[in-house]
């Protein structure tokens, strides 16, 4: 991998009154990276982006940006840009004037200024709107100001907080496309805050998952949903099963547990582990039969609920001890549909190198 | 309450009812008449003013040759435009004070800014002039050159003008989107920059709308004045309420028609500028 350009470490910030909005963070982000900051509602992700930028000054630790530590300078002079969530396009000024705000203020000769403009225009296909106000525009298209209004400063590191949330569906996915191009091609570290998970796995190449206000794990998207580390993003990525049980005892990287409703077996874990445990699976992972399979894992249970949704039905299986399992039928016949019906007794298998034990 | 709607009759149409109409004629004749009668009689040609006998200009002509009441007016337009300059620097300070620090009592500091909206004229004047006379300014500047001699009823209307325009400036700041100047920082400006380039524009119609009422307001005070001018200087309101105790006569409604176009003029262009074109809602 490449320099780091940003790396925070150790920071905290507690808002008077009380609220430990981020607690003790390190992260550090690589150039050129992608990188997602994803949490619940709450979890500090704004807070952390804000800290970032400089317009909040962390209460303890540092941020280090380019080498140097910037953890308490103003946000006008740190090199980085960011894209509010509301945009904040300053509506008294067009289209052109706001995109040169930032290097007007900053004393950017005025040719320069115009020559600038117009390749951050172009790059965000809004060269057409150039004279208009904000309040004649789209909600699309004055996001777009806001991402060429910060992109025309070539910082070394871009912010959005949430750029897709006020967005309709359809129009976010083609600014998810529109992001990660902009992104290869002016080479740029963007950093983004997203509480859709969808959002941070299709465009990331690493997101750090936050849970109030502490980073539970830093990793790429497909790590993240194949290797959780914690119950709370097993859970936050995707859909998860997660099943108690009880560790007998572990022998090198392998720990002989019961698993409640399942019944005793050996699985894999690289952690040394205590008493309970959580073995997360996929529903994806689980499989289906209406004769008793020969896996090695396999529960009987009664069909719950069947959910329709096209491509996939997601079939609710009730097991011994109240075990509730989803599964994720494939719908690859026409005909054949999920093939299963509410209250048919069936079984569910799955192959053990499925199973993610978790201990935490 | 009518039990039916006529057809094609919305539930909240109420102007389409016949009692709510003449009750609307009957206010706005309240309302108007009697600025209309002024207008009217501004061009008639008998001298009481009393009777319509005829059209004319010459009222106009009377007045503009009448040097006292000239002068009065020049005093009037020369005291409500400064004072409007100040009361709205003042002002605009005042509210942005208000809007974006705290501080101790600041509660009942913004309180007490507005108690010049709301105490009395009559005690604002006394107040004044004794706040003049004991601090020894009134034989100060009543010894000064005009206009220099007109600063003790600027000073006056300044502290009664600048709180309504703190209150509407403060007001218009309210809605101030925060993110619009955090942006502005992020993208380098610095504070003073910021300042003129995002927060000025923002509060400009409410410092027009507030100048606009600064003027208005002095450019008619009159209580204030009164108390607060000293025995040499007359403003135009001062000088008509002289002129009508000698009798009412047409060149006085010529001049308040003229004061009254002024006033309408300097509406209308304010609400031009407040509104751009295409008008900028935020
Ligand atoms: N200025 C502030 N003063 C006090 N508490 C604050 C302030 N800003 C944020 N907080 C608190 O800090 C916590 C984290 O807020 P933050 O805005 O960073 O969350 P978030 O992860 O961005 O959430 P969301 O997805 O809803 O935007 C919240 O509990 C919030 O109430
Ligand atoms: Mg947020």
């Amino acid at each position: 991998m490449s320099d780091t350009i940003v790396s925070i470490r150790n920071v905290t910030k507690a808002f008077p009154g009380g609220v430990t909005a981020v607690d003790n963070v390190s992260i550090d982000i690589e150039q050129n990276e992608f990188f997602a900051l994803l949490g619940p509602s709450g979890c500090g992700k704004t807070t952390l982006l804000r800290m970032i930028s400089g317009l909040e000054t962390p209460t303890g630790g540092q941020i280090i940006i380019g080498g140097e530590d910037m953890a308490y300078t103003p946000p006008n002079k740190r090199p980085t840009n960011m894209v509010f969530q509301s945009y904040a396009v300053f509506p008294h000024m067009t289209v052109e004037q706001n995109v040169g705000y930032g290097l007007k203020v900053t004393g950017v000769a005025s040719d320069e200024i115009r020559r600038r403009v117009g390749e951050a225009l172009e790059m965000v296909k809004l060269t057409a709107l150039a004279t208009r106000k904000p309040d004649q525009m789209s909600g699309g298209q004055r996001q777009r100001v806001a991402l060429a209004r910060a992109l025309v400063k070539r910082p070394k590191v871009l912010l959005l907080d949430e750029p897709l949330s006020a967005l309709d569906a359809k129009l976010r996915d083609d600014m998810r496309m529109e992001l990660t191009r902009l992104q290869e091609t002016v080479g740029i570290t963007f950093i983004i805050v997203t509480h859709d998970q969808d959002e941070a796995l299709s465009m990331a190449s690493r997101i750090a998952v936050m849970d109030r206000g502490a980073v539970q794990q830093v990793a790429t998207p497909a790590e993240l949903y194949e290797q959780p580390k914690t119950r709370f993003v097993a859970d936050f990525i995707g859909k998860v099963n997660l099943i108690e049980a009880r560790v007998h005892r572990q022998i090198g990287r392998k720990v002989d547990c019961e698993l409640k409703g399942v019944g005793r077996m050996e699985l894999v874990s690289d952690n040394l582990v205590g008493a309970q445990v959580s073995v997360a699976v996929r529903p994806e992972k689980l499989k289906i039969a209406s004769s008793e399979p020969t896996a090695a894992i396999r529960v009987q249970g009664k069909v719950r609920d069947v959910a329709y949704y096209g491509d996939t039905s997601h079939v609710v299986i009730e097991a011994a001890d109240g075990l509730n399992l989803s599964v994720n039928v494939q719908n690859d016949t026409r005909l054949g549909g999920s093939g299963v019906e509410r209250g048919q007794s069936i079984w569910v298998y799955w192959a053990p190198e499925d199973s993610i034990v978790l201990t935490e | 309450m009518a039990a039916q709607l006529k057809p094609g009759q919305g539930p909240l149409d109420y102007g389409s009812r016949t009692w709510l109409k003449v009750l609307f004629a009957a206010i706005f004749f309240v309302l108007y008449a009697p600025i209309i009668t002024l207008v009217a009689f501004s061009f008639n040609t008998d001298k009481r003013g009393v009777v319509w006998r005829g059209f004319t200009l010459d009222n106009y002509t009377k007045a503009w040759n009448n040097a006292s009441l000239i002068e009065a007016l020049t005093n009037s337009l020369v005291i409500a435009l400064i004072a409007t300059v100040f009361a709205t620097v003042l002002g605009a300070l005042t509210a942005l004070l208000m809007w974006r620090f705290r501080f101790p009592f600041k509660g009942a500091y913004e309180g007490f800014m507005a108690l010049p909206i709301v105490i009395p004229e009559i005690c604002m004047g006394v107040a004044l002039l004794l706040f003049f006379v004991n601090s020894g300014m009134m034989g100060l500047f009543v010894a000064l050159p005009w206009p220099l001699n007109l600063g003790n009823i600027i000073f006056a209307h300044v502290t009664f003008c600048f709180p309504f325009v703190a209150v509407v400036v403060r007001s218009r700041l309210v809605g101030f989107n925060r993110q619009l100047e955090e942006a502005s920082k992020d993208l380098g400006a610095s504070e003073w920059q910021t300042f003129w380039s995002i927060i000025v524009p923002y509060m400009k119609p409410g410092l027009i709308a507030g100048a606009l009422l600064a003027f208005t307001l002095s450019l008619d005070d009159f209580v204030i004045t009164f108390f607060t001018s000293g025995p040499e200087t007359v403003t135009f309101p001062v000088k008509v309420y002289s002129l009508v105790r000698r009798g009412v006569s047409p060149e006085i409604n010529a001049a308040s028609t003229v004061l009254i176009v002024i006033t309408v003029i300097a509406t209308v262009l304010a609400m031009k500028l407040q509104a751009p074109p295409k008008a900028d809602k935020v």
